[in-house]
């Protein structure tokens, strides 16, 4: 079994953490066209990192090699220091179980309940029922939303669907989160309470999460804000704190990453493509 | 726009179709034994496709053993044979028509249904979401099916068989004016275990067919509800051709078994 590479401590991570995703030198194309080239960064543990770009900039696919969904042509993908791109699909099933992910378009089972589609997990692991039922039930309290339990997604706001969305991908408490635009198309008073509950998830259960997003404004809250477990809502950073250090940023341009660094160097940056990205 | 067709290419995606719905099948009854095993999913799936099937199958049973009958009357009728109606739609229903028919109605149910269904799943990423929360499609979705369909097909066509031979006897007593204990007796006495395991043998491939088929079609469905209209449409057509194309392979294969009676 392949380890996962030790952290050199360069701006590629927090030195002396442990990297919860590790991509090395990862390269895909289709039909001829590269979509992704010599791609490398690391996901610290209880780090959130937004993946930044235009669309096509291949965004949604590293969070689909980072699960394994599709295999990169070169370079290698460790997820909690197991070798994704070395596995077999069979042992890929093992891991995903530890890692959430929420789709751009929430890819919630429409033939299923939320209630069956927030416990799928459990009832695939055999989870006695009323167990499941208590922590469907806890779950969604947590994204407010225990009161469509019985209700099936066509039923739902697309702003309901996305924190049902959130809701599965949380229930088994995974270490890893992957967020596939979890705001798009949506207005921006329910944006904010999802982008709030992604700031309740980081801060409070301390899951480390790839976020990709087309809001800008989004990325900012996440890394300006912290959640207040005693209010229970989400709160500016106090004072004199300009940026908060779990949260960095990636951007991707012509299928390379050209940044990597945290919002106020994200901000200052001298890249003329950023500032004009920023500006936009 | 440029429009350029490379034979090449044709063929290599031709070529990996085949070697893709190989897998597809093989991995479809692998799956049998290996953990978990979807039984409840198994049963659902044997309820639509068994018991959602029931009135196609009888109807199409009923109506072709009627038909029969009144067709082979006509040419029976010459020769003074009359009596032998019984035999020919017996033989006729058991051997060929009861499994092909069965068969075919149940892949324009079931093919479609399942190519729509994986498909608009595909095109949604709720398979991708299958795979992402741990569980593998291919045991969860495909296995069920298979083995469902394989399983039905096979009783829905000794329904069919049966229901055809009643369709037989109904015109043979109502417009052929023949005894009724007459055509039973003749229809019974003609079948031997030749005739028996060939009608029943073929429904086990066909239902493989049905589902392998249906479940491929829907799992590479491209391009949104137009890519999962035409994985449907294609879904059907391939069953279809593909059951008269095995059919003719398996009733060569079975008359090599059983010569005699052949």
């Amino acid at each position: 079994m392949a380890t996962i590479p030790q952290n050199t401590g360069t701006a590629m991570g927090t030195p002396g953490t442990q990297q919860n995703v590790v991509f090395e030198n990862v390269s895909i194309a289709f039909e001829g066209n590269r979509v992704l080239e010599d791609i490398s960064f690391t996901l610290a543990r209880g780090e959130t990192k937004v993946l930044l770009g235009v669309a096509g900039s291949g965004k949604t696919l590293i969070l689909k090699l980072a699960l394994g969904l599709l295999k990169p042509d070169s370079g290698r993908i460790f997820v909690l220091g197991e070798e994704v791109t070395a596995m077999k699909e069979e042992d890929l099933f093992e891991l995903r179980r530890k890692v959430g992910m929420v789709f751009q378009e929430s890819a919630l089972f429409d033939s299923l309940t939320v209630e069956d589609n927030v416990g799928f997990r459990l009832m695939e692991e055999h989870v006695p029922r009323e167990e499941i039922h208590q922590r469907v039930l806890e779950v969604l309290r947590f994204v407010e939303l225990e009161h469509t339990v019985k209700m099936f997604p066509s039923e739902l706001s697309g702003g309901m669907r996305r924190r049902v969305a959130i809701a599965r991908a949380i229930i088994s408490q995974p270490e890893v989160l992957l967020y596939d635009s979890p705001t798009g198309g949506l207005d921006p008073v329910t944006s904010t309470t999802i982008v709030e509950l992604l700031v309740k998830q980081r801060d409070v259960y301390k899951t480390s999460a790839l976020l990709v997003t087309h809001r800008l404004q989004d990325a900012f809250i996440m890394a300006t804000h912290t959640f207040n477990s005693k209010t229970n809502r989400m709160e500016p950073l106090p004072e004199g704190q300009h940026r908060n250090l779990h949260t960095n940023f990636i951007v991707l341009k012509d299928a390379r990453i050209i940044f990597q660094g945290n919002a106020a160097e994200l901000v200052y940056s001298k890249n003329e493509y950023i500032q004009e990205y920023l500006s936009q | 726009m440029e429009l350029t067709f490379s034979p090449t290419e044709f063929a290599k995606s031709k070529v990996l179709a085949v070697q893709e719905y190989s897998l597809l099948a093989w991995q479809s009854i692998a799956n049998l034994f290996r953990h978990p095993r979807y039984v409840a999913d198994m049963l659902q799936q044997a309820d639509i496709i068994g018991v959602g099937s029931l009135p196609i199958v009888v109807l199409t049973g009923f109506f072709t053993g009627a038909v029969l009958a009144l067709q082979s009357a006509n040419s029976l009728a010459k020769f003074g044979a009359l009596s032998f109606t019984g035999q020919l739609v017996s033989l006729s229903m058991v051997r060929e028509l009861g499994p092909v028919l069965t068969s075919l109605m149940v892949a324009g149910r079931n093919s479609s249904g399942m190519a729509s269904e994986l498909g608009s799943m595909k095109v949604t990423e709720q398979i991708d979401a299958m795979r992402a929360l741990g569980t593998d499609p291919m045991k969860k979705l495909v296995t069920p099916r298979v083995i469902s369909s394989i399983i039905m097909l096979f009783f829905l066509t000794i329904i069919s068989d049966l229901v055809g031979l009643a369709g037989g006897s109904v015109i043979s007593v109502l417009l052929l004016r023949l005894d009724v204990s007459q055509y039973w007796t003749n229809a019974y006495q003609s079948l031997v275990f030749a005739d028996v395991f060939m009608g029943l043998s073929k429904p086990l491939f066909f239902g493989f067919i049905i589902a392998t088929i249906g479940c491929f079609y829907g799992l590479n469905a491209k391009g949104g509800t137009q890519g999962v209209g035409r994985a449907t449409t294609q879904a059907v057509v391939a069953a279809s051709v593909l059951i008269l194309a095995v059919d003719l392979f398996l009733t060569r294969v079975l008359m090599i078994v059983f010569p005699l009676s052949s």
